[in-house]
């Protein structure tokens, strides 16, 4: 026994324990970076195990301001794809099965994988590979869906258009681009957002919010249950609905007159600013606007040289012509420059230091209703030079041109108005510096002149000439127009529920509205007058360097109990009188007598039919 | 004999029990944790569920460890050599009553749904023969021949083992040379049985990997290289004379040999691994000259050593990469027990970190580790139990489950080297080398760092098998040492 401790190997248990704990010792050092400095195990497990479906809500429904349905939700069918486990898919066939070709196939596979254009993009779950299938071709993609593993279908709604109206007040929805993704972390890749219209401006409203169930996946991608049974699942919460104060058979009456020609009509309720319709024209059915055939159709649209995506009523800006007058009116009556009786004298036109503003025959020397009546230019740049020459109230025609500048923007010119839609033009209202700037500091009244008739650089959008008739009908003031009635559950903006008075007193509005009116018995607006109520108006004839004169009507009713203010605006339409008073005065009668009669509508008919443009590929499917 | 039972309950090591006991009752939280379904539910008590079973088990170890400490240690002794004859008899005939299971021919059916493997048990039977043969012929392992004659002793079960393509579990019988180390066999078979080992899992576990972003130097050649200078250094300064001049020679190669990463990575790229083997031929040039100069024989071995470690490296890998087909590789690496990886490269190990490094330093709760129970991690209540104990426990029960481990194992050389004979001393080396091997070896293939080879995790594993073979490999040594009292008073 004694002779076992001969080599005195005892020792060596010291290194054999230093063996273990070296071992040992490494292994918990490896632990320690594996699970306390990285994060990215943590992560990578989830992205294993937790599968998040997204529940998408169902967008607001939009109606009519008396209940009509306009837009609702279709089940449409994306097809979804993960990539990690598509590998080895029989693309040939899938190309087949789905109607696309190769190339489509492939590209669409590089802009899911690129960064840029996908930037939440993952290896691991559902990134959209083709939206929107119809339900027959989803029906017979569904058969042989088990033929290609890591491609899934998700059931999605698309909106869809009861009637073929208001395009450009609805807008449309379509998938979120790279900086919408960008710009808010709600949207994924193939969400769909508010493109135009009160779908883009309300889209925050109209979306809801997305819900989301976190399931359990095993290393198969089967799908056990729910995680924590469903306790952090959120359920979608829909979005919410929209009342327009569009009245639908206004829109498509006034679409109807609107057709053949370019132009716009905007009416609007004077009480309430509500916008009773908003026409652009040439304008196009939002139905060609919806699921997979919506970039094609988009593509056609942008191309075409009659613009039928620019929505005219808030994008168009115009001379406003004679319908402008009323402000000038409105203006020097505030001012003093002119009393109802002052009258200014009238030889077929305006003759001052050589310059001249012609005019039609009408009697002259005339006071302020009649020169309202027979839209007299004389009366108004008469009137402009009186202002502008005034030294004693403005010590220069830079103040005199600041303090008529104040009181047309406080008519809503100039600046936008702040309708609910996108992409509203703001015009021209020119200020002192700006002719300072153009004739280099050396102007007079005459210089500018033109601006009094609603000419030369002043500009305004058909909303904001409906606007000014919404004003003068309610004796100075109005409400920012706006085409949302009302949202559910949710007060509309303070914006669109206040008063916005201008600088003009009530009783110089009286004048005023007494020339409008006039205008309609007997000026430039006869062809308005009926029995059935009292039409107050205002005539326009734009000139138009590269063209025809544009046909301008502004004019409201009834006159003491005004219901709808409305613009018709038709570019090369010529006299104010040839399209823009016939028009605005069906649109009137639709809306307040909710019909027209039966010689209305004959007299609709013709109008319907008159072009002056040749062709809107817009009307073709 | 009533008496002498009496003294066995007070004399056994109770702290090595507390220890065993420790580590089952983790490892049935373990296999509760990796077995559990979320869709199914259902009790963990279960008899239906493989953590019910494995309760079932733990139960009727612990009446084996009751029997096998009333049994007298003597007569254990004395039926070594039986048993060892016994035992080397089943794994014979194992591969033919053996079931095809999953390519390995090691299981036998009892009938009644038992499966049986007689591989676990074979540990410790040979363990014991091997202690009772070198303590009663008092083999000497620093002689060569009394070695090889030792070996042969568990070299047997070992090829039987592999011959029922059970790779992994004969890789066991290697750690008995830590056995034989602590009984004599001289430093160096160790070091270099160390040795060819780690060129063996370094050069083939990161031999395809890029070092530093270079794709010119595959990172395990580079690291295999480095080593062999520094095993060399280690070597001539053990057994050299002027170790100043030594530590001086070794530090400047080991600078060039960082200085050619660097060049390589920030100016040119190129194969670094070149620069190390220029150094390495300088080393072995240094060394025989110095032989020469000084008549000194003990370098040419040091510069043997060297040379025969880059030939071992190269010819290993040249077989593996360029002799034999891509299909033939496969298969040897399956045999090597390297390869275990139905879904590709990696794949196993990848989620065996991700499931482990996800669990944080508290780690995710009991039952509530998702990779493990979605079935991402294979093996999950076998091999890669280690997994649910990172998931779920986190860093904090990783350290512990490894600390009691340690503790194990340092227990048991206390033990071991308290006993009064050889035969005692033997068999409880060769216990604590098993149980060494086991938690080397799997702990680091879940960890990533040792080659993946399918041995289980000792009391942690699902299995009636593997914990009764542990449980009788250590509760055989535990009589023996309770019985070393009683060889004193006699």
């Amino acid at each position: 026994m004694l002779e076992e401790r001969d080599y005195n190997a005892e020792g060596r248990k010291w290194v054999i324990g230093g063996i273990a704990v070296v071992i040992v010792l490494i292994y918990i050092i490896r632990l320690f970076f594996l699970q306390l400095l990285s994060e990215d195990f943590r992560i990578k497990a989830d992205s294993n195990a937790f599968y998040h479906r997204v529940q998408y809500p169902a967008r607001g429904a939009i109606r009519d301001r008396k209940g009509q349905l306009l837009v609702y939700n279709q089940p449409a069918y994306d097809i979804m794809v993960i990539m990690n486990e598509q590998k080895g898919v029989d693309t040939m066939g899938l190309c087949r099965d789905l109607r696309i070709d190769k190339d489509w196939y492939i590209r669409r596979m590089e802009e899911i994988k690129d960064p840029w254009r996908n930037p939440g993009y993952s290896n691991y779950t559902q990134q959209l590979f083709m939206s929107q299938l119809s339900v027959e071709e989803f029906s017979r993609f569904r058969e042989k869906l088990f033929h290609y593993p890591g491609f899934y279908i998700q059931k999605r709604s698309i909106r869809q258009y009861e009637r073929p109206i208001g395009a450009h007040i609805l807008g449309d929805v379509g998938e979120v681009g790279p900086k919408d993704i960008e710009s808010d972390d709600y949207y994924k890749m193939g969400d769909y957002i508010g493109k135009l219209g009160v779908e883009r401006f309300y889209e925050k409203q109209l979306r809801g919010i997305k819900g989301e169930e976190i399931l359990l996946r095993d290393a198969r991608g089967r799908i056990k249950g729910h995680y924590q049974g469903g306790k952090y699942d959120k359920m979608p919460v829909p979005g919410k609905n929209l009342t327009l104060s569009i009245d639908a058979d206004l829109q498509a009456l006034g679409e109807r007159l609107m057709e053949g020609k370019k132009g716009g009509i905007v009416a609007i309720e004077p009480k309430t600013g509500e916008i009773l319709c908003m026409v652009s024209s040439p304008a196009y059915d939002p139905r060609i606007m919806v699921g997979r055939q919506r970039g094609k159709n988009n593509l056609k649209l942008s191309q075409d040289p009659n613009k039928p995506l620019l929505n005219r009523a808030i994008m168009g800006t115009y001379p406003p012509g004679s319908t402008f007058k009323t402000g000038q009116a409105l203006t020097f009556l505030q001012e003093g420059i002119i009393t109802p009786s002052t009258t200014f004298p009238c030889s077929r036109g305006f003759h001052y230091g050589g310059l001249t503003v012609g005019c039609h025959s009408h009697g002259a020397p005339l006071p302020l209703e009649p020169a309202i009546a027979t839209s007299c230019n004389a009366f108004f740049c008469w009137g402009l030079l009186s202002m502008f020459s005034n030294r004693h109230k403005y010590p220069t025609v830079q103040d005199a041109m600041t303090t008529w500048k104040d009181y047309m923007v406080s008519m809503g010119f100039g600046y936008a108005l702040g309708v609910d839609l996108p992409g509203e033009k703001r015009g021209m209202i020119p200020n002192a510096a700006f002719y300072d700037k153009v004739n280099s500091g050396s102007w007079n009244g005459l210089t500018v002149i033109s601006i009094s008739i609603g000419q030369g650089e002043v500009t305004l959008t058909p909303l904001q000439i409906a606007n000014l008739g919404a004003t003068i009908a309610n004796r100075g003031w109005f409400i920012t127009p706006h085409v949302v009635k009302h949202i559910q559950d949710e007060p509309l903006d303070s914006l669109y529920r206040t008063r916005r008075y201008t600088m003009v007193d009530r009783e110089n509005y009286e004048l005023v509205v007494a020339g409008m009116r006039r205008a309609v018995t007997g000026g430039t607006c006869r062809s308005a007058e009926t029995s059935m109520y009292e039409v107050c108006g205002k005539t326009g004839t734009a000139q138009n360097p590269h063209g025809k004169d544009h046909s301008a009507f502004m004019g409201f009713a009834p006159k003491d109990d005004p219901k709808i203010a409305i613009c018709v605006y038709v570019e090369n339409g010529e006299w104010g009188a040839t399209y823009g008073v016939p028009i605005g005065a069906l649109m009137m009668e639709q809306y307040i007598n909710g019909h027209l009669s039966e010689y209305s509508e004959k007299k609709a008919e013709m109008f319907q039919n008159r072009h002056i443009i040749t062709s809107t590929a817009g009307d073709e499917e | 004999m009533k008496s002498e039972r009496f003294s066995v309950w007070s004399s056994v090591d109770w702290i090595t029990i507390l220890f065993y006991v420790a580590l089952m009752v983790m490892g049935w939280i373990s296999v509760c944790g990796a077995s559990y379904d979320f869709d199914a539910g259902g009790s963990i008590f279960d008899f239906a569920s493989r953590s019910g079973k494995q309760l079932m088990w733990i139960g009727t170890a612990i009446v084996l460890c009751v029997a096998v400490l009333s049994v007298d240690e003597r007569i254990v002794e004395s039926l070594s050599y039986l048993l060892y004859l016994g035992m080397v008899a089943l794994l014979v005939v194992t591969p033919f009553l053996a079931h095809d299971t999953k390519g390995s021919l090691s299981w036998i059916d009892l009938g009644y749904g038992i499966k049986l493997q007689p591989a676990e048990f074979a540990k410790f039977t040979t363990a014991l023969c091997a202690a009772k043969v070198i303590s009663v012929y008092k083999l000497k392992l620093s002689k060569w021949l009394h070695l090889i004659l030792a070996s042969l002793i568990f070299l047997v079960p070992m090829i039987l083992i592999i011959m029922q393509k059970e790779t992994g579990s004969a890789l066991v019988y290697a750690s008995f040379f830590l056995m034989c180390y602590r009984e004599g066999m001289t430093g160096s078979v160790l070091f270099t049985g160390i040795a060819a080992v780690m060129y063996f899992v370094i050069g083939a576990r990161y031999a395809e990997i890029p070092l530093w972003g270079v794709e010119q130097i595959k990172l395990g050649e580079y690291l295999v290289l480095t080593l062999i200078h520094i095993f060399t250094s280690v070597l001539l300064m053990i057994y050299g004379e002027d170790r100043r001049e030594f530590l001086r020679v070794s530090l400047w190669g080991l600078l060039i040999i960082v200085c050619a990463v660097f060049f390589s990575h920030y100016v040119l790229p190129f194969d670094a691994s070149w620069v190390v083997l220029l150094v390495l031929v300088f080393d072995i040039v240094y060394l025989v000259l110095l032989a020469f100069k000084d008549h000194v024989m003990r370098y040419i071995y040091i510069a043997l050593f060297s040379l025969g470690s880059i030939a071992t490296f190269y010819s290993v890998d040249y077989l593996l990469t360029d002799v034999l087909q891509p299909h033939q590789q496969t298969r040897v690496r399956v045999l090597l027990g390297l390869e275990d990886d139905p879904k590709g490269a990696g794949y196993n190990v990848i989620q065996a970190q991700i499931a482990i490094g996800s669990g944080g330093l508290r780690g995710k709760g009991f039952l509530c580790g998702t990779q493990t129970k979605l079935k991402y991690v294979p093996e999950q209540d076998t091999d890669f139990i280690f997994c649910t104990v990172g998931e779920e426990e986190g860093f904090v029960g990783c350290a512990v489950v490894l600390l009691l481990f340690l503790a194990l194992i340092l227990r048991l050389i206390a033990l071991a080297e308290r006993q009064v004979d050889s035969f005692g001393r033997i068999y409880g080396y060769c216990v604590l080398s098993i149980f060494l091997f086991h938690v080397f070896i799997n702990i680091g293939m879940v960890l990533g760092l040792t080659p993946v080879i399918g041995i289980p995790l000792p009391f942690f594993s699902y299995g009636g098998s593997s914990l009764w073979g542990f449980t009788l490999l250590l509760f055989i040594f535990l009589r023996i040492d309770a019985g070393r009292k009683r060889l004193k008073h006699t």
